[in-house]
């Protein structure tokens, strides 16, 4: 239970992470950022990288800086900043309802927002919301720097396309157009632990019918994704229970579940029937949550 | 090839010059290199909360942070609780309400509380439980614990401390 031997690298300075993280990257050379996900893999010998190139004195990679894009989160903001609302409206709301279904406060005071998505877990909330509201991330290496789309960002279990030498430095989640509705209902065992299906829902009713509905679903599939199947039942209609059944039931119809010892994949499916339907139903009460 | 550097840690107020490998987690420092074994180790892996302390006033878990991470911090250990002979109210808190049984996990539940009560004093019930779920107590203690939280509460908001 103890870690394999690395070399520490703590650089001040980004550039020279992304030096360090260069030469290092062939030999297994890992990023540090808040260690809630690498160091138990570590000490569990998942991960015995042989470099860790610890961001965490880096100053500047702990920004929030709100413009008229959107919020962009730096690369060493963690989950409890989201604690207080971050920004004013419904994605402030939602950052904060969100932010506490993250395992337990000690964990949410390391770990960090851009951590949960280079690491890419299925269950991860924060993987949930990029997907779901086109996050742009914008991914750093030596002498190059790229914005990857959400969409093309999640690759498989903990599988995205930042290459190993790459740093995520930024995350940008874009403003919800003035009316948006947001909904996310997640259901784990126990309070803390891994989701097993979440949904993160997002609308405007314009005339009386669902405009640019995005439905997420994380915790089921390798990595969480908008359901497009189902994006399409629901856009142009009322929002009536009927269409949200048949919305439900088209996520479960195309999605390829995870399965485990404990969960088929027909307990999985229905899962994530129910958890859109609750995001729906949280989304249409006006509010992320009812807590 | 262990990269074994030399560190200096500050925890409860004291200055601690200790060489160690950069894998050595800050838990397994404290314990062995500080000598300070109020830190419990459980789980190893950031599951039970065992190993929480106090970093520049976060609690966080000791076993998720490798020691040379911790550098230039403030630590603050169940060791930093007590002063002199008078136990911390929050300790005597837990004694008078019978919030542990065994008692390995109980460094781990007053870094914790104490830490969380810095942030946010006065938690309802719900964030109170909320809270206490972080921690495990296999001889689950937690609804003593929580009364050992409420009257510590209660004495703090009567002296009219913060």
């Amino acid at each position: 239970m103890k870690p394999a031997p690395f070399t520490y690298h703590a650089p001040a300075l980004l550039e020279d992470a992304l030096a360090i993280l260069g030469d290092t990257a062939q030999d297994d050379g890992r990023v540090l950022a808040g260690g809630q996900s690498l160091v138990p893999m570590m000490a569990l010998r998942l991960a015995q990288p042989a470099h860790l190139v610890d961001i965490g004195r880096i100053d500047g990679l702990g920004d929030l800086i709100e413009d008229s894009a959107g919020l962009t989160i730096g690369a060493l903001v963690r989950h409890q900043r989201f604690h207080a609302p971050v920004v004013e409206g419904v994605l402030g709301r939602l950052l904060r309802y969100v932010s506490s279904h993250i395992a337990h406060l000690p964990i949410r005071l390391r770990g960090t927002f851009c951590g949960s998505l280079a690491n890419a877990d299925p269950a991860s909330e924060w993987c949930l919301v990029a997907a779901t509201l086109n996050a742009r991330m914008t991914a750093r290496r030596r002498g190059e720097t790229r914005v990857i789309a959400a969409a093309d960002f999640f690759d498989g279990v903990m599988a995205t396309a930042l290459s190993p030498d790459e740093i995520l430095t930024g995350v940008q989640i874009p403003h919800p157009l003035p009316g948006t509705k947001v909904g996310f209902y997640e259901f784990s065992r126990r309070a803390g632990d891994f989701a097993l299906a979440m949904s993160l829902v997002s609308y405007r009713i314009e005339g009386g019918v669902v405009t640019d509905p995005r439905i997420g679903l994380g915790g089921v599939e390798e990595y969480p994704r908008r359901i497009a199947q189902a994006e399409e039942i629901v856009a142009g209609q009322p929002l009536e229970s009927d269409v949200l059944e048949r919305t439900a039931e088209a996520t479960a119809a195309a999605i390829a579940p995870l399965v485990d010892h404990h969960t088929s994949a027909a307990y999985r499916r229905d899962l994530a029937r129910i958890a859109v339907l609750r995001a729906f139903a949280r989304a249409a009460q006006g509010e992320p949550a009812d807590g | 090839m262990d990269d074994r550097r030399d560190l200096t840690l500050h925890i409860n107020g004291q200055r601690h010059d200790i060489r160690l490998a950069a894998r050595k987690t800050l838990a397994d420092a404290i314990r062995e290199d500080c000598g300070l074994t109020g830190t419990h180790t459980g789980c190893e892996h950031g599951v039970c909360g065992a190993c929480t302390i106090l970093v520049d006033g976060d609690p966080v878990r000791s076993c998720l942070m490798f020691a040379v991470q911790a550098e230039g911090r403030d630590i603050r250990t169940v060791e930093g609780l007590a002063e002199r002979d008078n136990l911390h109210p929050l300790q005597q808190a837990f004694i008078d309400h019978h919030a542990l049984q065994c008692g390995f996990c109980t460094p781990g539940f007053l870094m914790l509380i104490i830490g969380a009560l810095a942030r946010e004093p006065d938690p309802s019930e719900a964030a109170l439980v909320d809270l206490i779920a972080s921690n495990m107590c296999r001889c689950t203690g937690y609804k003593n614990i929580i009364e050992a939280v409420r009257w510590f509460e209660g004495r703090r908001s009567e002296k009219g401390e913060s």
